[in-house]
């Protein structure tokens, strides 16, 4: 269990460091020759798959392992415990070997026709695979305890943790069909043509219930455990468990609102999938009520009175209450993180900033806030509380989610503005449009590109205090007594367990029923307005590798 | 649930369904749309610049790896330019600076957006999506006089 949390840990070393190279290099701070071009897009793709895919999905699965033993109290199977950890596990080392050898440099969308090596597909797949097997794994614990407790609710940890698996197994079977049926034989060279739109539409299927599969797991800490943290309770019980069946139904019918500039699919088509995008938009506001409200219940009842005193009556930087400091300052973010989000689905909103730095300067607001904090806050705590040794380092600590967010600030403002200039995304903008030599320079994205590069830089050190007293708890001596706990809020209005928020069943069919609606006509449409398939190609030669 | 909270979900039930509304309005009623569905053609492998009469120019671009073909056009001022965009190659991205035209090259497939030019000056096209080695040098122009 501890090396399953501890691993992504690892991972992360490498993938802020490669983060620090990319925005040093957009902002031409560091600029190599030609070979650097492709080096920089290598990093990209390992910065992408690691923080986005591997540490998100390893993070998931152990916290998850760790709610259903918790709150279930049964036992959990650890013959397929492991058997998960190590099917994660090889898929990383493959895809990651696929990458660092130079043979995988098709960032982490692996858009076809450019094509990877097949052990980087393979190493995918596996890594979703291990995933499943986690989650499979917690379906018979889930259904003991309902025969057990047939009385009692399932704990909202517990019902956060098996919808955001139930969203992640419906979102990946659409993507292994892609990488094992679609992209594995053409990559070996038993096929040689693709249809690449369809790969698309797949991909974009998979690709943003992802970014709710990474959020879940803050959320579920947001409701579960910050209002114990102030000393509060869960609003209510009722919207905390509504908030997740929500998400379990809008999570997935949106992936247009990725494809808005591409060609073949009608813009009707489009349309719905951005309304349907507005849908999963609501759970998010109601979770804004709901935790503002515990903050102030809570405050109220630590005994501050006034009307708006609440808001900074918090323990924002309490030492030994460290994990709040950290799911606050990532719910503070996401506030930003979520806005931009809707601008982005806006439809013909779109057209101002598809692909531009506009894109990755939102999405760090999430995967990079609330996502990445929670993460960093949950694994100290858990490591602290599984292990018995008191975290190290404690103002350190603390501090680590305020120059985290600095950081973000410039980083984010600096893409963000970019993008509205028109600076492209996934370009190493260092060699041509930063590079006062070249006939391409754009002295605009000059600037932005350096905010971009300072804001980073601070998050890199924000990281690296992070990673000291991570470590620096870690070579302390355990106090002996282990005793774990998640800090667990009750709820201040515990409504009826009525059976609309008792059952996954209707939500699941409700959710697929959506998914049908959104998804069989794109496809159609896919198909059909696309002549020829498309050749493999290496991202440095112009002519398509022939079988 | 209270009050508060029921209150709170109606609203936000009504700030999305109006945000859905001025965007439906802005895309269908004022035509401020997206990409265009076109069917895949396969006799489209040149680019080129046609004039459809006075005021329409019909551009059909060809994206491959590292270059966008024509490279440069001239159009008068106050013209309407329907761009046809394709891929030879892998996935491109097509992005006019200072025009909210944005759209992705996709092999096997023809894209499709109309824009009108108002203001004099010359506009650059830059190659957005990752294609390769040469992609931070893919550029285009369009001359507007």
């Amino acid at each position: 269990m501890l090396l399953e949390l501890l691993i992504p840990m690892l991972l992360l070393v490498l993938g802020v460091y490669l983060g620090l190279i990319q925005v040093l290099s957009r902002a031409g701070v560091i600029r190599g020759d030609s070979i650097w071009s492709l080096k920089y897009f290598e990093g990209l793709t390992l910065h992408g798959v690691v923080n986005a895919i591997v540490v998100t999905t390893f993070f998931a699965v152990a916290f998850g392992n760790a709610v259903m033993v918790y709150y279930l109290k049964n036992k959990i199977n650890m013959t397929w415990v492991w058997v998960s950890f190590w099917v994660m596990m090889i898929g990383t080392l493959l895809a990651a070997w696929a990458i660092m050898s130079g043979n995988a440099t098709v960032l982490y969308t692996f858009y076809a026709p450019l094509k990877a090596h097949p052990l980087f597909y393979i190493g995918v797949a596996l890594l979703v695979v291990g995933s499943w097997i986690a989650f499979f794994n917690w379906i018979p614990m889930y259904l003991r305890f309902r025969k057990e407790h047939p009385e009692k609710k399932t704990p909202i940890a517990v019902v956060g943790t098996l919808a955001n698996f139930v969203i992640w197994f419906i979102a990946t079977v659409p993507v292994a069909y892609e990488v094992l049926v679609i992209l594995l034989p053409w990559s070996l060279g038993y096929v040689s043509e693709i249809n690449v739109m369809l790969t698309r539409v797949l991909f974009w299927f998979f690709g943003h219930p992802l970014v709710y599969f990474w959020l879940l797991p803050a959320y579920i800490m947001y409701y579960a455990f910050l209002p114990k943290l102030v000393g509060s309770k869960i609003y209510s019980d009722f919207a905390a468990r509504l908030v997740f069946f929500l998400f379990l139904i809008f999570s997935i019918p949106v992936g247009l609102h990725h494809q808005f500039a591409e060609p073949s699919i009608n813009p009707n088509l489009k349309l719905l999938h951005a309304v349907f995008t507005f849908g999963v938009a609501l759970p998010s506001l109601i979770t804004a009520f709901s935790i503002a409200a515990s903050l102030e219940m809570g405050a109220h009842l630590r005994g501050h009175k006034g009307l708006m005193s609440w808001v900074y009556r918090q323990p924002f930087f309490d030492k030994n209450n460290y994990l709040f400091a950290y799911l606050i300052v990532g719910l503070l973010i996401f506030i930003v993180g979520g806005a931009t989000g809707i601008l982005n689905a806006s439809y013909s909103m779109n057209n101002l900033v598809h692909n531009t730095g506009f894109l990755p300067g939102h999405f760090h607001l999430t995967v990079a806030g609330p996502v990445i904090l929670a993460i960093f806050g949950m694994t100290v705590y858990m490591y602290s509380n599984l292990t018995g040794k008191e975290v190290k380092l404690k103002s350190l600590n603390v501090a680590v989610p305020y120059i985290w967010a600095l950081g973000l600030t410039f980083f984010s403002s600096g893409l963000m503005v970019g993008g509205l200039l028109g600076e492209p995304r996934r370009t190493n903008l260092g060699i041509s449009y930063t590079n006062p030599d070249s006939p391409l320079f754009h002295s605009d994205w000059q600037i932005t590109t350096a905010i971009t590069a300072i804001g980073g830089t601070i998050m890199f050190i924000a990281a690296l205090s992070y990673f000291t007293v991570l470590i620096a708890t870690m070579a302390s001596k355990s106090k002996g007594s282990v005793a774990f706990s998640f800090p667990t809020s009750e709820a201040y209005h515990d409504e009826k367990n009525i059976s609309l928020v008792k059952n996954f069943a209707p939500w699941i069919l409700v959710a697929v029923v959506i998914i049908l609606i959104a998804y069989v006509p794109t496809i159609k449409e896919a198909l059909e307005n696309t002549a020829g398939g498309a050749l493999p190609y290496l991202p440095t030669n112009p002519v398509p590798i022939t079988p | 649930m209270d009050r508060a909270e029921k209150f709170i979900i109606s609203f936000s039930i009504v700030v999305l369904v109006l945000f859905v509304t001025g965007i439906i309005i802005v895309a269908k009623g004022a035509g401020i749309d997206i990409a265009e569905c076109v069917p895949s053609d396969k006799t489209f492998t040149e680019g080129r610049l046609g004039q459809l009469d006075e005021h329409t120019y019909q551009a059909y671009y060809v994206a491959k790896m590292w270059a966008f073909e024509p490279r440069e056009i001239e159009i008068p001022l106050e013209s309407e330019l329907d761009i046809f965009l394709t891929s030879k190659d892998v996935v491109h991205g097509f992005h006019i600076n200072e025009k909210a035209v944005n759209l992705m090259a996709v092999p096997g497939t023809i894209n499709k957006y109309r824009v009108k030019f108002s203001k004099k000056g010359t506009y650059e096209i830059v190659c957005h999506e990752f294609c390769g080695t040469g992609h931070q040098n893919m550029v285009g122009k369009i001359i507007v006089k």
